[in-house]
């Protein structure tokens, strides 16, 4: 047992070994078989946590592992939800909107990213300007109520968001669209798609230039990487992965609203992130789940005061558990076991500090 | 002439807008290179303060100090029980001000409630070189310029602005030379939320307190304080007087939300050209 734990834990730049793929695994029978045991209502509860996990996932690999700290992952998120829900209302098939919903985040990414990331704004401007930006949008989205801010037959109504979004068609049988449960397996198979793709990437040598970039900026370019590159690349694959989880939101509620670009969004992805652990990848996941729930168990207590409880628990994790939660049980767990932590990481290049899942 | 005097009173609002909601974030940035991203919570708080003085009869102008000086005292809490564990870490502060802005925005919500409320200032319409404008507007015109010549003046002339200053510059050398910095921190941050608290007072007549009025004002606020660059005062001048033009003409003639949309894109463009902001190559400044 404490062998398993302990080869869970292998350092991200490594490839990952049998437990990690029998972690992997099992993990997906567990989803795979949940919609057995769950009715719709709590199905579609579910489902929403596993988009969001996308979204958490776009923001921690970033900050995690490039070190880029980036507020405006909901810029990328608003736009691929409403990218969707206007070309999806427009055109008659909904494969190519879709597509849509994540390649034009990729661009707005690709544009902001390019001003900032080759501007070398230092990390605070980099971090705020992104808050600017989703914030900026988001004011910009809520002023289109007017009857002449249409795109195509498509009214976008300022801040009562579009309803009526088109489920998903099934590409090849455009007859079929994804009911909750469908929805749910697509979900689930993209997240768990994303989490294998990004840890592997981890392992390339293009990953293991962007953790440098994270330990010291300044030792990759003396060894002349262009660190700008990398980190602009890493910035345009995380706008994409908020937008695929922009689009799956928008297909999940089939509804769109500026708080997708809000600041109450932007503030609960940083806190799915510290929550569950930010060096991690496992960790945002597990946040996002534990977030929503608690948010809305608070929701239903009468409490009201949502932002107050995430304000204090934000505060909590940056002062005293840093590292988030999942380092910090599977540290205590392994203790508990009788293995050391630090044994295996060790081992690995001392550049490690993250533990991974 | 009418058209000319439009812009200038225009113009001139903007620029105050944006020197009153950004200056004390500036003064806290330049002095510890912390974005306070509770900023628009301390206005939002000063708001409140400002209404609560008012409905306890206090006059208006004394309720906007009370106000003041009430955020600077919840600025010296906020520094000594959390940003003081964090100088140093410039992202984990970020972070620590941003719970903080949720905190007491939720904190807010539960005790005055989400609705909005108002202190009217009874001014009537001033005539302002043949143009007839709010006289509560000129009040915040001057009041901003005010507030820059007294920073300025605290600052420049006395013991505590030279130790403030010598702290800003070198804060090892200032520690050597006996300052003792960690209440010059303290002091500052105080400084800046009573600034902040006091721009948020002045706001109301015109537009009132509400729990989420803050996040109105703070992409406005970073923008300008980023593009100003490291040294406070003249940066805040210089930012606010570039995007003041930019946005008391373009909400004059399109519409406020495009001009804060045309304020971001030659934000976005001049921080590529300079990366620490306008006075980024400064080596004297203050």
């Amino acid at each position: 047992m404490a062998k398993f734990l302990q080869r869970l834990q292998s350092p991200s730049g490594e490839r990952p070994g049998a437990a990690w793929w029998a972690f992997v695994v099992i993990a997906s029978l567990i989803l795979a078989l949940l919609p057995q045991t769950l009715g719709l209502a709590q199905l579609l509860d579910l489902s929403v946590v596993l988009v969001l996990a996308l979204l958490a996932l776009s923001m921690s690999f970033l900050w995690g592992y490039i070190g880029i700290l980036s507020f405006g992952q909901t810029a990328f998120f608003g736009t691929g939800g409403y990218v969707y829900a206007v070309a999806a209302m427009n055109f008659d098939s909904t494969t190519l909107p879709f597509l849509l919903g994540i390649v034009l985040p990729m661009l707005l990414a690709a544009v902001l990213g390019y001003f900032m990331v080759y501007g070398k704004l230092s990390d605070i401007y980099f971090s705020v300007m992104t808050l600017v930006i989703t914030l900026i949008m988001n004011k910009a989205m809520r002023a289109t109520s007017g009857s002449q801010y249409v795109v195509g037959d498509v009214r976008l109504n300022g801040q009562n968001g579009i309803p009526g979004v088109p489920p998903l068609q099934v590409p090849w049988n455009p007859e079929v669209t994804l009911f909750i449960d469908h929805v749910y397996y697509l979900a689930a198979a993209l997240l768990i798609l994303v989490y294998i793709g990004l840890r592997l990437l981890l392992t390339t040598s293009f990953g293991r230039v962007m953790i440098g970039i994270r330990e010291n900026e300044q030792r990759i370019e003396l060894l002349g990487y262009d660190a700008r590159r990398y980190k602009l690349l890493a910035f345009i694959l995380s706008g994409a992965l908020a937008g695929l989880s922009g689009t799956m939101f928008a297909i999940w509620g089939n509804f769109v609203a500026p708080e997708m670009f809000g600041l109450d969004r932007a503030a609960e992805v940083i806190i799915w992130v510290i929550v569950g652990g930010k060096a991690t990848l496992i960790g945002p996941i597990v946040g996002v789940g534990i977030i929503q729930y608690l948010t809305s168990w608070l929701g239903m207590q009468g409490v009201g005061q949502v932002t107050l409880v995430l304000g204090v628990i934000l505060i909590v994790f940056v002062l005293a558990f840093k590292d988030g939660l999942v380092p910090t049980l599977g540290n205590l767990l392994l203790r508990l076991v009788g293995a050391d932590p630090e044994s295996r990481i060790k081992k690995g290049s001392d550049l490690e500090k993250g533990s991974d899942l | 002439m009418d058209s000319l005097m439009v812009y200038v009173y225009q113009i001139a609002f903007s620029f105050s807008i944006l020197i009153l909601i950004s200056l004390g974030l500036a003064l806290i940035f330049g002095m510890m290179k912390v974005i306070n991203l509770a900023q628009g919570e301390f206005l939002m708080l000063g708001a409140y303060f400002c209404v609560l003085g008012s409905n306890l009869g206090l006059p208006l102008w004394l309720a906007m100090f009370a106000a003041g000086l009430g955020v600077g005292l919840v600025g010296v809490i906020v520094e000594r029980t959390v940003i003081r564990f964090l100088y140093g870490r410039v992202l984990d502060t970020l972070l620590a001000t941003w719970g903080i802005s949720l905190f007491l925005m939720g904190i807010v919500t539960t005790i005055a409630g989400p609705q909005s409320q108002s202190v009217p200032s009874n001014m009537g319409p001033v005539n302002f070189g043949g143009l007839n404008v709010p006289g509560y507007s000129l009040v915040m015109i001057v009041a901003a310029l005010l507030m820059l010549a007294g920073t300025y003046a605290i600052w420049r002339f006395t013991n505590l602005g030279l130790l403030v200053r010598g702290t800003m510059q070198n804060p090892e050398m200032a520690r050597a030379l006996g300052t003792n910095t960690s209440m010059i921190y303290m002091f500052t941050f105080g400084f800046g939320s009573a600034i902040t608290g006091l721009a948020g007072a002045l706001l109301v007549p015109l537009f009132g307190a509400s729990p989420t009025m803050g996040s109105f004002y703070i992409s406005k606020a970073f923008i300008t304080v980023i593009s100003g660059g490291p040294w406070p005062l003249i940066g805040t001048v210089s930012a606010s007087g570039l995007y003041g033009v930019i946005d008391g003409v373009v909400s004059y003639e399109l519409s406020p939300v495009l001009a804060e949309i045309c304020v971001l894109f030659v934000a976005v463009v001049m921080l590529r050209l300079l990366p620490q902001g306008i006075t980024g190559r400064m080596r004297k400044g203050i």
